[in-house]
């Protein structure tokens, strides 16, 4: 088991033709994901990738006709959040969205538009989710991840693969790895994930991993001390960033003296989450909880 | 609700923009101009008439008043003897830092008939990713101190912005201000155009602060201030030509024409990182071994050599650096790219410092080799921890 994703997932990627739609459709498909259909509005009726992938005008059609049920998204900011309107309409149980920098107000629209459709919307500007051996749907190179019992959710992009390399290392394989992405406004956040690997009888402990900026670290703390079955790892990163300066990510910024990493770790251990200062032991930190 | 979790990012415009901007949506602001000289302060005063004006030194840091940025005038002899004062200053306030802001320009308005001062304002709030609008009768204070202090004088409406701000809400932040009469309906005016004005031109905060209300009853906004969602400035060319590019960081800007996320700190140890979280680890793990980052710098998922040189020589361009992590977690980024880039670069350049280097992930193991084969003395790391450790041990000794 995992969560989000497994072998049964049917992926239509919209952006296909795209340069990075394509490229990573093309990983995706390398590492046994079913890409099965790609969505480039005037591009249907043709197919790309050697071939292999047809391409439709709209994604209910790629729904109907390919039976998609989950979507992937390359399409560029001023129309990605039209894209995600779009497949949480077509009837996907999960959208995945990787672009990066999407206006905040068009990303209300497109959440409010989701929550209302009862579709989950990962991201934007994220890696994608991974179950390992079984399905990538994202940008994250498949080949540091081994199939294991524990989950990773985070922020960030290259820094679940340093937690990821970390546990495979140790040969600690990983039941899913989300990430939530770095925007203000997102589709799932922390608490959401945790909830889908408390339930997860194949996870058996969680690595997340936090930025400063926000209060969505604090909140999941709050409820994992409530409600989690299952060991946290935690880390936030951002511990020596200056106050009012925006830390790459749209979302990672300490404004107005709040989202500070001292602040963000204090409450984690207080509820009970193992949480590291140094973000070299989130690996190790794992190993040892779960010994 | 908790606290409004504000929302900023990049892209400011001074406060005679951001009043221009309020008054093509009809919020009243008080009549004024802009001037670069003391003749043009002196003809604006002369044109609009009146007897007492206010000259405003225009730099995007707060605390200009206190700072001696801002002047009453009685005479149009004091209004040209303020702007000789303002005009070519440097303006240090609490937000400026030590250095201070060199002032350009300075705002001209026809003096006031201040009653009341009152704050309000509009922000995307995290936490409900919805609008938020702020409101307050300590006016001219800081919010955040107000906030911290008295959270209860601050009054929120979260607005649907798919409805938008609707004129229950406004009259809730009217009646709360203690507003009667005919001024409820114009504090509701003011506030559905102040929003129309927030969300059409994708502001991401705009502050009225003081919102005044002078002896006729009039709500007018004596100061405003905006900032903008700068992913959504592609739709925007005419806020983005607002900007004022001598207010930010030179290394920054130069930074963005490479569409690097650079970020000057005050440390010795620069950092070349690709990823924003990855990036903010290593400057944790530098501090954490004993030194302080230089910088923030994400090269980016899509990182070309051509970047990779340009980010290197931005590091070096900092003299306070006295040597350089390269962390780089390889996923669509190749090591072995990252490193033929770094490599052209300290060819280049006059490499003096040095280089600690960290690859991991995708061609690694050829990033490696061709680190070794070039000569140049590149020092590599494996993994975070000792990379950060080699780093610090070479600081120490040099």
């Amino acid at each position: 088991m995992s969560i989000l994703v497994n072998n049964h997932t049917r992926v239509v990627v919209q952006g296909i033709t795209g340069s990075q739609g394509s490229f990573h459709a093309e990983h995706c498909i390398n590492y046994g994901t079913q890409i099965v259909a790609g969505v480039t509005p005037g591009k249907g009726g043709t197919s790309v990738i050697e071939d292999q992938v047809p391409v439709y005008n709209t994604v209910a059609e790629a729904v109907k006709k390919a039976g998609a049920n989950v979507s992937l998204i390359f399409v560029p900011p001023p129309f990605a959040a039209d894209a995600i309107m779009e497949a949480a309409d077509a009837g996907v149980a999960l959208v995945v969205c990787i672009t990066e920098g999407i206006p905040t107000v068009d990303m209300i629209h497109a959440y409010n538009f989701v929550q209302r459709k009862g579709v989950r919307l990962v991201g934007p500007n994220c890696p994608g989710v991974i179950t390992p051996g079984a399905c990538k749907i994202g940008i994250m190179p498949g080949h540091i991840h081994r199939p294991g019992r524990v989950g990773v959710v985070s922020r960030s992009g290259t820094l679940t693969y340093e937690a990821v390399g970390q546990l495979t290392a140790l040969g600690i394989g990983q039941s899913t790895c989300v990430g939530i992405g770095g925007d203000p406004v997102i589709g799932s956040n922390f608490t959401d994930i945790l909830k889908l690997f408390n339930d997860d009888p194949d996870t058996d402990g969680v690595v997340m991993i936090g930025e400063i900026g926000g209060t969505a670290e604090d909140e999941a703390a709050v409820w994992a001390k409530a409600n989690m079955k299952k060991p946290i790892v935690g880390f936030i990163a951002g511990q020596t960033a200056p106050p009012g300066k925006r830390m790459g990510h749209a979302g990672a910024i300490i404004a107005g003296g709040k989202g500070t990493a001292a602040e963000k770790m204090q409450i984690m251990s207080e509820c009970g989450i193992h949480v590291v200062n140094s973000p070299a032991d989130m690996g190790s930190k794992m190993r040892e909880v779960l010994s | 609700m908790p606290y409004v979790c504000i929302l900023e990012v990049s892209v400011k415009i001074h406060e005679y923009q951001a009043k221009s901007i309020l008054a093509k949506y009809q919020v009243p602001v008080p009549k004024g101009d802009v001037a670069d000289n003391p003749d043009r302060a002196v003809e604006i005063a002369r044109d609009m008439g009146g007897s007492v004006w206010v000259v405003k030194a225009q730099i995007h840091a707060g605390g200009r008043g206190k700072g001696g940025g801002v002047k009453l005038a009685r005479s149009l002899d004091e209004v040209r003897a303020h702007a000789e004062s303002i005009i070519g200053m440097t303006l240090v306030t609490h937000q400026t830092g030590p250095e201070g802001k060199h002032v350009k320009n300075v705002l001209v308005e026809a003096g006031q008939d201040i009653q009341r001062e009152l704050y309000f304002g509009i922000v995307i709030d995290r936490a409900t990713s919805c609008p938020v609008v702020m409101a307050s009768s300590e006016g001219g204070m800081d919010i955040e101190e107000v906030a911290a202090d008295n959270p209860d004088a601050i009054m929120k409406e979260v607005v649907d912005i798919e409805v938008g701000l609707m004129p229950f809400q406004a009259r809730k932040i009217a009646f709360g201000l203690g507003l009667s009469g005919k001024q409820i309906r114009k504090a509701v005016s003011f506030m559905q155009a102040t929003y129309k004005a927030f969300i059409d031109s994708d502001s991401s905060l705009l502050e009225i602060n003081p919102l005044m209300i002078d002896g006729a009853g009039e709500l007018i906004a004596l100061d405003a201030k905006m900032t903008f969602d700068d992913n959504a400035m592609y739709r925007h060319p005419d806020i983005l030509a607002m900007r004022d590019l001598d207010e930010e960081e030179p290394s920054e800007i130069e930074a963005s024409k490479f569409d690097l996320n650079f970020i000057k700190l005050n440390g010795t140890v620069g950092c070349m990182v690709n990823g924003a979280g990855l990036a903010m680890a290593t400057m944790d793990i530098i501090k954490i071994a004993g030194q302080e980052p230089a910088n923030f710098l994400d090269v980016g998922g899509g990182a070309t050599q051509e970047r990779v040189e340009a980010a290197f020589k931005l590091i070096l361009s900092d003299p306070a650096v006295k040597a350089v992590l390269i962390n780089i977690f390889g996923g669509i980024v190749r090591c072995d790219m990252i490193a033929r880039g770094v490599i052209e670069a300290a060819r280049n350049l006059d490499l003096k410092v040095p280089v600690v280097v960290r690859l991991e992930g995708t061609n690694a193991e050829e990033g490696l080799a061709l680190l070794n084969d070039s000569g140049l003395g590149l020092i590599p790391v494996q993994g975070l921890a000792a990379a950060a450790r080699k780093v610090a041990d070479v600081v120490k000794g040099a």
